[in-house]
């Protein structure tokens, strides 16, 4: 296959990488050394304006969890995305000694999420605009960690 | 004790909370104004300075047109959920400076039905965070109590209790949106919303009106009613690493927050510590935020929620009565009257004509505590 594949991501600005092998694009601080997700143009640690674009790790702990199980209003939220709305699970990831990012879960199930659990970043169709990806973070099986 | 630089609420107005089909938020406003100078005993021209605001029903200056136009220096505040604290701020840095001798204060709002719908756009957020579909303030909510209920060993049950004690409370409440009465099986076995709360955990988006009249010096003493001092009002943002509302990311070192901060400063200025309060009203959004809210007041310890509030030391005949009126759990939250509505109500509560909730202690200081989006927190300490 010597197909190039153009990334469908929701905003290019926020995931970078291929489909494959996708990554969140933060920033670094270069005085302070603070990272933020999404990049941003400045510390808001110190305020310094010397930053840098960061690849993020793709893999963390799940910090907290909850499960969205009304859908969102349209706007924000896509008008398809409302229609095709099944609950989801939404969390904050520890990405260690970086940040905790917020994001959506593959798990939905309030049984199968525990805090401190590990998980890894994976692209999912955006709800409404399937021909579009947004990110998520999926459980890690323990065999994998 | 009254001295020359004092300040202090000598009448207080509401326009009940709740639905008011064809009432406007600018018109629930002057109703709650000419309450509050009827109960200071004044009228409109006796009024030097004024500051009010709303969330989403308009300018309070506006209301002038209703109440008469005098030439007033009237504020205009839009502060989110800070707004009646922001104008409170202002009214009380007025009457300090001696640059006027008495002032009104006035919030109102008219929120449409169910939950806000704000656009990331707004808030400096690419699109991607609404159409991923985190742009909800209920998952905030929901996960920052998530976390603090593993951190300090909370229960859904404690979670239940806070509610359960607001609408109690809100039953003996004539202002009040929610008055009846729901048991703790209730409120767990209601429709869940965001982990782990539940659709009575959570506060809905109301309307409603309120309007305090201060006074500072030698004028309190001139007016009808017991003056209830205002020794402190601190308003405070959020610093680097507080977790708030609508953050695609949060850092892992984290700061306290804008209500640690404003309460910390609202108590050392008063010169009253936290152990000194006898009755609180702290922003409850939803069950979790009132049990956070309290540890980060200094109320109690992180921690101590649990024991606390099982042990009924919340309610009306406990230890510390905390949100007597029902809160925004039962009151519902018009975002520009919440923060005058909580003063409202520990001005009530040190006169002692709270009536049917009328906390039996005798309280001689009472604290109140608004927060909310994007980050902000306004505190006071009352006493008589």
């Amino acid at each position: 296959m010597t197909e190039t594949r153009t990334l469908r991501v929701i905003d290019p600005d926020v995931i970078g990488g291929t489909e494959d092998e996708p990554h969140l694009i933060g920033s670094v601080c270069a005085r302070c050394g603070t990272v933020t997700f999404p990049r941003q143009s400045s510390c808001p640690r110190c305020t310094s304006e010397d930053v840098q674009p960061r690849e993020l790790a793709t893999r963390g702990e799940l910090w907290s969890w909850t499960i969205q199980c009304f859908p969102p209003k349209a706007p924000p939220y896509l008008p398809g995305g409302v229609e095709e709305f099944k609950p989801y699970g939404v969390g904050y990831i520890e990405l260690p000694g970086e940040v905790r990012v917020e994001a959506r879960l593959t798990e939905s199930d309030p049984e199968r999420l525990r805090i401190g659990m590990p998980m890894a970043l994976t692209l999912i169709p955006v709800p409404g605009a399937p021909d579009k990806l947004t990110f998520a973070f999926e459980p890690v099986a323990e065999e994998e960690e | 004790m009254s001295g020359g630089d004092d300040v202090a609420v000598v009448g207080v107005g509401i326009h009940a909370f709740g639905r008011h089909d064809g009432v406007t938020g600018l018109e629930m406003g002057a109703i709650a104004a000419r309450r509050a100078l009827a109960d200071a005993g004044i009228t409109w021209q006796d009024v030097d300075f004024a500051a009010g605001g709303s969330d989403a029903a308009g300018n309070a200056d506006t209301s002038v047109s209703i109440l008469g136009l005098t030439g007033v220096p009237f504020v205009n505040v839009k502060n989110g959920c800070a707004t009646g604290g922001t104008a409170l701020t202002t009214a009380h840095a007025m009457l300090v400076s001696g640059a006027a001798e008495v002032a009104l204060v006035v919030g109102f709002d008219k929120h449409p039905r169910g939950a806000f719908n704000p656009l990331p756009e707004d808030w400096g957020i690419g699109s991607w965070y609404g159409e991923t579909g985190l742009m909800l303030t209920t998952q905030f909510f929901a996960l920052k109590i998530q976390r603090y209920m593993a951190e300090y060993r909370i229960s859904d049950s404690t979670l239940a209790k806070v509610a359960a004690k607001a609408f109690a409370n809100g039953a003996r409440n004539e202002n009040a949106w929610r008055r009846h009465e729901l048991s703790e099986e209730d409120i767990l076995g209601a429709r869940m919303v965001n982990h782990p709360l539940t659709q009575y955990m959570f506060c809905s988006p109301g309307e409603g009106a309120v309007a305090l009249v201060l006074a500072r010096g030698s004028r309190i003493r001139e007016l009808p009613r017991v003056p209830v001092y205002l020794r402190s009002v601190a308003f405070r943002t959020r610093r680097f690493g507080s977790f708030e509302v609508f953050s695609p990311s949060i850092p892992i070192e984290s700061a306290p927050s804008a209500t640690t901060e404003a309460a910390a400063v609202a108590f050392e200025e008063a010169g009253i510590g936290p152990g000194d309060v006898d009755v609180a009203q702290v922003q409850d959004t939803e069950s979790g935020a009132e049990v956070m809210h309290l540890a980060e007041t200094g109320l109690c310890e992180h921690g101590e929620q649990e024991s606390l509030i099982q042990s009924g030391g919340t309610q009306l005949d406990g230890r510390l009565p905390v949100n007597t009126d029902g809160g925004c759990l039962a009151c519902g939250e018009p975002i520009g009257a919440s923060g005058l509505r909580q003063v409202r109500e520990v001005v009530l509560q040190l006169r002692g004509e709270a009536g049917e909730r009328q906390v039996p202690k005798q309280c001689r200081v009472g604290f109140t505590q608004v927060y909310g989006a994007p980050g902000v927190s306004a505190c006071t300490v009352l006493t008589v």
